[in-house]
């Protein structure tokens, strides 16, 4: 109890670093299949740029954007997934939590339930994903010529983290959503995932539909494509012009209105199942 | 015979288990489509950037291709998938070992079931889907039917092997999931899902085709779309009879070796 209180003014804090750290620890402890996850994970945050990689190798412009342009969208839309998904990828096994009855067990602990699971296992490999994120952005940022005004500087380092908490915004909606769907979870995936997916590529290739719902519904465009071309000095497309990224913030206080909502919804619903 | 019927009875069980999930086919239908129409977008916007036709895709192809795509993904599987590696990791494997039925053949036949209740369940649909609203372009012979549906065939065996052979693993080391997870992530990029492997750049194509993986998707697709056709369209067929046949020769191989490794604890 002595380092208890030493360690940390607030005991809880203390109880989530624990935790957390007992979680890296654990992964650490194995370090060849350590590594090889984290290659893993390097490897997730590339696949999707193959295909941007090999559409421009056979044209010279996607979306109105060339390779290292394009490799910038990728980059800050692929380190703000890896950021949401590092916190709150654990979302993803609610529908396992539910049919088993683990979720009771963890509403009687006097811990906040969403800390608890997102604590419950905090993958560090998640990591290797933000890393090459980071990579391709110092690759491509030189050949970009930008203007290094205060607004390009303050767009780059806040997108990451503004797309970070959208696509936070969608693992909880789904959480959320789980607790009505049952063994329909892969319903969420269409924006969790689909989310994910078109938030990586140059907005203006979507169907018109797509754009609409992926902006003004489930924000991903707004994770990155929007503030990016504002950090390129490009006008953007008819649906979606550039001004729109200086609202991301608002884009993401909207899907976090959303997330609130779902998982509201879904714990007030949830009446356990005897266990 | 009464072997055969054994499979068959397997077989036939995993269909009707994967068929009592209706909401989940319902809901894999439903985002196998708001992908489909993603990567629709996707190419079409690349198309018309090439001013009509990139590497013989032209709209209508390109969007049998991502429809008949979305369509097969489900029955091919090419996911993380480790029944296998649990029993192994648990000791059920020597139970499945003194079975009077073969491992490898017993596993193929249920993942043959569970295939042909997700292409009737969760590939008609997307296909539909995309017909509707989109369009398709059917194949210009009809020998692409029957030959796509032997490359389909093909391409399930392939698959499953390519599964079974990483759930062997587990014999060797008790963590598999990082060999899956890269299994997945580099099928996931070969295999012609996210874009056709006709559109690789060469160095890229050499290496994709020195692996398994566009024998589990593309193969099919080309074949079922007539995007090969005839002799061509038996090259690629013939191809996949080569990948299947060196596979599961491999792995009766390594089945062999695990099956001598295996010391079973107790009883």
């Amino acid at each position: 109890m002595v380092e208890f209180s030493t360690r940390s003014r607030d005991p809880r804090a203390h109880v989530y670093r624990t935790i957390i750290g007992s979680r890296v620890r654990s992964q650490l402890a194995y370090r060849a299949s350590f590594w090889l996850n984290v290659t893993t994970s390097i490897g997730v945050g590339l696949v999707e740029f193959v295909e941007l990689y090999v559409i421009l190798a056979n044209v010279p412009v996607f979306g109105g954007l060339n390779l290292r342009q394009a490799a910038l969208v990728y980059a800050l839309a692929n380190a703000a997934f890896a950021f949401a998904d590092l916190v709150f990828g654990q979302l993803d096994t609610m529908p396992s939590y539910l049919r088993l009855g683990r979720l009771e067990v963890m509403l009687v602990r006097p811990m906040p339930l969403m800390l608890q699971l997102i604590t419950s296992d905090f993958q560090l490999r998640r990591l290797g994903r933000v890393a090459i994120s980071v990579v391709i952005i110092m690759v491509v940022l030189p050949g970009l010529d930008l203007q290094y005004t205060p607004a390009t500087v303050y767009l780059l380092l806040i997108t990451p983290f503004i797309g970070a908490a959208i696509y936070a915004a969608f693992f909880v909606t789904a959480g959320g959503l789980q607790f009505f769907l049952i063994s329909g979870e892969e319903f969420t995936a269409a924006f969790v995932y689909g989310g994910g997916y078109a938030g990586h590529l140059p907005g203006s290739v979507l169907i018109t539909p797509l754009q609409v719902l992926f902006t003004f519904v489930f924000p991903a465009t707004v994770t990155a494509y929007l503030p990016a071309l504002l950090i390129m000095g490009l006008p953007g497309s008819e649906y979606l012009p550039a001004w729109l990224g200086w609202f991301a913030p608002l884009f993401a206080a909207w899907a976090w209105l959303l997330a609130g909502l779902a998982w509201r919804a879904g714990i007030r619903r949830f009446t356990g199942a005897g266990g | 015979m009464r072997a055969v019927h054994t499979y068959l009875l397997l077989a036939a069980a995993e269909f009707r288990r994967f068929s009592t999930y209706r909401l989940a086919i319902l809901a894999g239908v439903f985002t196998q489509s708001v992908f489909g129409f993603i990567r629709v977008s996707v190419l079409f916007a690349a198309i018309s950037e090439a001013g009509g036709t990139l590497a013989g895709y032209d709209e209508q192809s390109a969007s049998t291709y991502v429809w008949l795509g979305q369509a097969l993904i489900a029955p091919v599987a090419i996911l993380s998938w480790t029944a296998i590696a649990e029993r192994v990791s648990s000791g059920d494997i020597a139970v499945d070992f003194a079975r009077p039925v073969d491992l490898q053949l017993a596993w193929w036949a249920r993942d043959m079931g569970r295939a042909s209740l997700q292409l009737l369940a969760r590939g008609i649909p997307p296909l539909f889907i995309g017909a509707v609203t989109i369009g398709l372009a059917l194949p210009q012979s009809w020998t692409a039917y029957p030959l796509g549906l032997i490359s389909l065939i093909l391409a399930v065996s392939i698959s499953f092997t390519v599964r079974f052979l990483v759930n062997l693993i587990a014999f060797w080391t008790l963590d598999v999931r990082g060999f899956v997870n890269l299994y997945l992530v580099v099928g996931s990029s070969l295999c012609g899902l996210l874009v056709p492997v006709h559109l690789f750049p060469e160095w890229l194509r050499i290496i994709t085709y020195a692996t398994p993986f566009p024998s589990m998707l593309q193969s099919p697709i080309d074949v079922l779309s007539g995007y090969v056709l005839d002799a061509a369209a038996v090259a690629v067929v013939g191809s996949q009879i080569a990948w299947l046949v060196f596979l599961v020769g491999f792995a009766r191989l390594v089945q062999w070796r695990a099956a001598h490794r295996l010391v079973v604890q107790g009883g």
